[in-house]
């Protein structure tokens, strides 16, 4: 008997069918990975599986048993632990305590910490997750933290573990020592699922390999079958161009920073300063990435760079202008186009119209308003009409709820704001995250169109194989301090990795990298630039 | 219970809510003017009766409305920003005492003139009295909620002591009043042998300047964009501060001309009692009105029906006179869930 | 001066703080307790006023004293479902349904009292909780008068702060209630229900609220009167965030504030010809406001706090 069997799940959400009539089942010591584009329904149905959510049809069977719907400690109880992509921690309290809620019953009268913290250290020893059982979560790294979820499951005596893209706050070398526990763990008869949509990870990690294409199941294949591109056409459904990255002469330099530092002055500070004397250089023609795991600054950066933050040191000039105090207006009407990182939260309104947030960034000016402060309603939809047509964006109309967007139209709604007005430089903040593959090449190809017309573009992503395809030179940045930036054809992932793991520089002893048989990226590493980065 | 949000809202439904909050509010009205023993239908009808069955109770009821009017436009402009004013009970005394302050004879000028100047002084002293929570919220992240609900007690305050020490009509027998406002600052009456007043007309322009500034102007467009998402706003090059503080400055503006209102159009002089919390029933206005100015206009003369027709349904029938606090309290709660309603559906399974 | 240190070494002047102090801190814990959960709950104005008038009547019409506390609570703990069913589980706006609660809830006291007691011109009385001397300890010298010879209600919000402190640091309830206020995500990933959590804090919260209400017309004084809570309720919120939601420095804020307005009562009695009484009345409100301004820099919010949570809703 299978450990864990779906039957037939289906999820609707409104008129979207996010899972489609999904089966399938597996064993103990196995690895399931489930591949599948942004928005497939991986998530949903591991969330089904966990209990957030209820299913609208079909049922889970644990070692036969039937699982009750839409009841996360019923899951737990039947030893399924999740790992959620959006760490399920409160960082104001310590390891043990997040460790700990839920584990007693709520009426008791006093809370047993000694045997706990017992338990804990020696499950931390057992599976060679090491942290601090009284720290505050908010002081561990990303890494640490992703332990502290997974001893979460561990101390609940799961024996199905979720991991929901474990891997995308990671860098390559902490990836690698994931999969290792995760090897361990599968020997002594875990099984786990493992949701992600990096081809390589799967094949080194995985037995079987589940495709979700659209809320379907289109595919089920023994991973040792399988092969990079085989996988890629499964999950998107056709063979996917990417863009091919041109070599151009360089011009002027078009963004400067200099020794730039930004303080932490939040309530938390760890004396840390969130950027620390970062340089850099952006050129015409010449597309840079930045690159790191989340947290490490790059947030800070793209702030300064928007106008949103001011540095406390430093200077930061764009085309040959000192702009280091000017407000976010200021930025952008000295040609900087700007894709923010979260497009929901700082990209749109979404509860205004299409056309008011095609005009959000230049409210005062003809033609969008007389003398700045009548609004001209039909010079804007005019606008937006055009814009709508020239990005594509599949919408009812220039009057439609953005909101109702999908991810990949709310990014082109974006991109047409700021690519549009032509700006001498871009900076893209995570542009493709969440979107499937046909809204990524759209994005990738709008950015090397900037580039080739002539704009400075900034990439900031923790994804290393975009960084790869798309970017003449990369930097990294780890605990606000950023490397100079390389020439991408002559840096390996093994390389970025390392110095995103807070090594200064490249220049090390390239045998003394850590090299498993087991680690995708070192395959990679070996096998040059020229094709690694986009085999997907 | 799960709620899902709507992908297309029917005009319709925006329309029905707050018709069906108000129904709601009734039927659970009922409940209280059963307890009392009195019939709930005789007893409404008492109510409307009073509020709009002669010439005089519709004046009445039109009075009544005006400061209604001017503190719900004040809340609906200040929660379109998402900038919580409660404290428009406060502002409203500030603007009051300032048209007594300049208006009792420190400063005479023609009744076109005079008017306006009164109104405009009011207002001024309405946004000046919003001004330090705004700045506090802006500048240092206090809370605007509790600073202003705690300002309208001080605000009180002073208002008292201004009525018993340099602002005392020497000719009130000991009572805490100010002297009557000059004959040119007062409001011309718009009805014979009535109470209602030229505010009446200043209300309904308020709230079509409030509507056409929201919709067609960029101060409009930057007060909804901060109030939906101020981090996007703010992206943007929408200059957050500069919009809530202009926001607060207006919407403490409009309580202090209701102030204005009610002492040069209504009373005459300044006494403490001008207002029975119009500044927390502007919150009622606003939400029913579903923060739409136009709206305000209607939600306010329903709001005032009930005081007004509940003063005289109180008359007839021993029901007490808080049956009318009661269903604008009601009200608020019963608006929040019909809107939702409108946004969402709610399953059970 | 001379006069301010003899007030402050007289036991008079303590026994006034802490008899002030009481509703404060029964206020104060009840607002701290919900928002932990991460719901602000600006009904508190007007679930005192129905506590202080629930409680009041009960007792006015024959109850005994502590089942018309047990009333009053119970009040609390209606109003705070209410609260919880828009707040928590329609997810609704805080600061509005706040507002809504207590214009319902003061309006619903006096529409109740007047229509009880239709005909009263003077407010009639009962007999409140009377002064009970702890046995020796009310005999030490000024602590003894002014810690120990209080009403039993007074002994109660006292009592209740380490409790408070307790439930919420040591024990696993409190666990789930603080995760609630930080992160209901983890809360739900432990297979906790958050939405009963954040309803139950906001019910006992409420509860507080009403008791620190009927402590005014039940110990306090023996009467209601119309508009007695005046402001104490938003003076809890702002003490709540003075206190960076610290069941213990809830307890100091409320103290010193409670201390400053007895100061206040007793320097108006002896300079009251020279300031108007009315900056005097003002001084708790200012203070209040003078109080948070210092502290929002410093104060770490619940990180929740005002987020509503729904559950199986698609982020």
């Amino acid at each position: 008997m299978a450990l864990l069997a779906f039957h037939n799940i289906t999820k609707r959400f409104g008129s979207l069918t996010a899972n489609d009539d999904i089966s399938f089942s597996l064993d103990r010591g196995e690895v399931i990975a489930l591949l599948g584009e942004n928005g497939a329904g991986k998530t949903t149905l591991m969330n089904i599986l966990y209990g957030h959510y209820t299913a609208d049809k079909g049922y889970i069977e644990v070692d036969g048993q039937k699982l009750p719907a839409g009841q996360t400690d019923a899951a737990i109880n039947a030893g399924i632990g999740m790992v959620h992509q959006h760490f399920t921690l409160a960082e104001n309290l310590t390891v043990l305590e997040n460790i700990m809620l839920g584990t007693e019953s709520l009426w008791s009268l006093g809370q047993k910490r000694a045997p706990a913290k017992e338990k804990l250290a020696q499950m931390s020893e057992d599976y060679g997750l090491k942290v601090d059982p009284d720290a505050r979560v908010a002081e561990l790294s990303v890494g640490e933290r992703q332990r502290v979820e997974i001893l979460k499951a561990l101390y609940r005596d799961a024996r199905v573990l979720i991991l929901d893209e474990p891997t995308a706050v990671l860098t390559p070398q902490e990836a690698d020592s994931l999969f290792k526990t995760l090897k361990s763990l599968t020997k002594e008869g875990f099984a786990i699922i493992f949701i992600s949509h990096k081809l390589h990870e799967i094949l080194a990690i995985s037995t079987r390999v589940e495709v979700l294409r659209r809320g379907k199941i289109v595919g089920s294949i023994e991973t040792e079958k399988a092969d990079r591109k085989l996988l890629a056409e499964m999950m998107v459904g056709r063979t996917v161009e990417r863009p091919v990255l041109e070599q151009m002469e360089t011009g002027k330099p078009i963004v400067e920073l200099e020794n730039v530092t930004v303080e932490d002055k939040s309530k938390d500070a760890s004396g840390v300063p969130k950027l620390n004397k970062v340089s850099l250089t952006v050129h015409q023609h010449e597309i840079v990435g930045i690159a790191g795991v989340a947290g490490n600054g790059q947030s800070s950066l793209a702030d300064l760079l928007s106008g949103l933050e001011k540095p406390d040191a430093g200077t930061f000039t764009l085309l040959g202008q000192e702009v280091t105090s000017a407000s976010p207006a200021d930025i952008v009407h000295r040609g900087v186009g700007r894709i923010p990182e979260d497009r929901h939260s700082s990209g749109v309104v979404g509860d205004m119209m299409l056309w008011e947030n095609l005009i959000s960034e230049d409210l005062r000016h003809a033609p969008v308003s007389k003398a700045g402060v009548l609004i001209d309603r039909k010079a804007c939809l005019e606008r937006a009409n055009k814009l709508i047509d020239a990005f594509d964006i599949r919408c009812e109309g220039p009057e439609a709820e953005t909101k109702l967007l999908s991810g990949g139209n709310m990014q082109k709604l974006i991109l047409a704001r700021a690519l549009s007005p032509k700006p001498g430089f871009i900076l893209a903040n995570q542009p493709v995250r969440g979107l499937d593959e046909g809204a990524i090449a759209y994005v990738h190809e709008q950015l090397l169109a900037a580039k080739k017309r002539g704009a400075a573009v900034l990439l900031i992503s923790e994804d290393l194989d975009e960084l790869f395809a798309l970017c003449d030179q990369i930097a990294v940045m780890y605990h606000g301090t950023l490397t100079q930036s390389y020439d991408a054809k002559t840096l390996t992932i093994a390389e970025v990795g390392l110095m995103m793991a807070g090594q200064q520089s490249k220049n090390t002893n390239h045998s003394e990298q850590p090299h498993t048989e087991n680690s995708s990226h070192s395959e990679t590493t070996n096998s040059g630039n020229e094709e690694h980065p986009h085999a997907n | 219970m799960q709620i899902e949000p709507r992908e297309h809202i029917a005009p319709w439904r925006i329309a029905l809510a707050p018709v069906a909050a108000v129904f709601v509010s009734l039927l659970i009205g009922s409940v209280l003017i059963l307890w009392v023993g009195a019939p709930v239908l005789e007893a409404y009808v008492l109510l409307v009766k009073g509020a709009v069955g002669s010439s005089f109770a519709l004046t009445e009821t039109l009075t009544r409305s005006i400061p209604l009017i001017f503190t719900g436009l004040a809340a609906t402009i200040a929660f379109r920003a998402k900038f919580y004013n409660i404290g428009a009970e406060g502002q409203l005394y500030c603007g009051a005492l300032a048209a007594t302050f300049f208006g009792t004879g420190l400063i005479t000028l023609p009744p076109l003139l005079m008017i306006p100047f009164l109104m405009l002084v009011g207002a001024l002293a309405g946004g000046a009295a919003l001004a330090v929570p705004v700045m506090l919220k802006t500048h240092l992240k206090v809370d605007e909620v509790v600073t202003t609900l705690l300002l309208n007690f001080v605000i009180l305050l002073f208002v008292g002591y201004f009525l018993e020490g340099p602002l005392k009509d020497p000719m009130s027998m000991g009572w805490p009043q100010a002297e009557p406002i000059i004959d040119e600052g007062l409001f011309p009456s718009l009805v014979d042998k009535s109470r209602l007043h030229f505010g009446f007309i200043f209300a309904l322009i308020g709230s079509v300047l409030c509507w056409a500034m929201m919709r067609f102007t960029v101060w409009g467009y930057e007060i909804r964009a901060v109030g939906l998402n101020a981090s996007a706003a703010k992206f943007a090059g929408i200059n957050v501060n500069a919009t809530v503080i202009r926001t607060a400055l207006i919407s403490g503006g409009f309580a202090g001309i209701a102030g204005v209102s009610e002492v040069a159009g209504l009373k005459g002089y300044l006494t403490l009692d001008i207002s029975p919390g119009f500044g927390y029933t502007g919150i009622a206005v606003a939400m029913l009105a579903q923060l739409n100015p136009l709206a305000v206009v209607l939600s306010a003369l329903f709001i005032s029906m009930i005081y007004v027709g509940a003063d005289s349904m109180s008359r007839a029938i021993n029901i007490p006179t808080y049956i009318a606090d009661v269903l604008v309290g009601l009200s608020v709660l019963s608006i929040l869930v019909s809107v939702m309603l409108t946004r969402y559906r709610v399953r059970f399974r | 001066m001379m006069d301010i240190l003899e007030i402050l070494v007289s036991a008079g002047f303590w026994a006034a703080t802490i008899r002030i102090v009481s509703p404060l801190i029964l206020g104060t814990l009840g607002e701290l307790i919900c928002e932990r959960a991460g719901v602000l709950n600006l009904g508190i104005e007007g679930i005192m006023t129905m506590g202080a008038m629930s409680g009041w009547m009960w007792v006015y019409m024959g109850g005994d004293l502590w089942t018309g506390v047990m009333f009053a609570a119970f009040m609390g703990l209606m109003f705070g479902l209410l609260h919880s069913i828009f707040t928590v589980y329609l997810g609704l706006s805080q600061h509005v349904t706040g507002i809504g609660i207590t214009l319902f809830a003061s309006s619903l006291s006096y529409y109740v009292y007047r229509m009880l007691l239709p005909d009263a011109t003077t407010p009639p009385k009962i007999e409140p909780f009377q002064i009970y001397e702890v046995p020796f300890l009310s005999e030490i010298p000024v602590i003894g008068e002014a810690l120990f010879s209080q009403t039993p209600l007074t002994y109660l919000a006292l009592i209740l702060v380490p409790v408070v402190w307790y439930v919420l640091y040591k024990t696993p309830l409190g666990l789930a209630v603080r995760m609630a206020g930080e992160n209901p995500m983890a809360v739900e990933a432990q297979g906790i229900n958050v939405l009963s959590i954040r309803t139950g804090a906001v019910m006992v919260g409420s509860a507080f609220m009403a008791v620190g209400g009927a402590f005014i017309t039940m110990s306090a004084f023996d009467a209601f009167f119309f508009g007695m809570i005046n402001g104490r309720g938003w003076i809890c919120i702002a003490l709540v965030i003075f206190a960076s939601w610290k069941p213990g420095k809830a307890l100091i804020g409320a103290l010193l504030f409670a201390g400053l307005d007895a100061l206040q009562v007793r320097a108006q009695q002896t300079s009251g010809a020279l300031i108007p009484y009315q900056f005097f009345l003002m001084m708790p409100y200012i203070l209040s406001i003078v109080a948070m301004v210092i502290m929002a820099r410093k104060a770490s919010y619940p990180k929740a706090l005002l987020v509503p949570f729904r559950r199986g809703e698609r982020t």
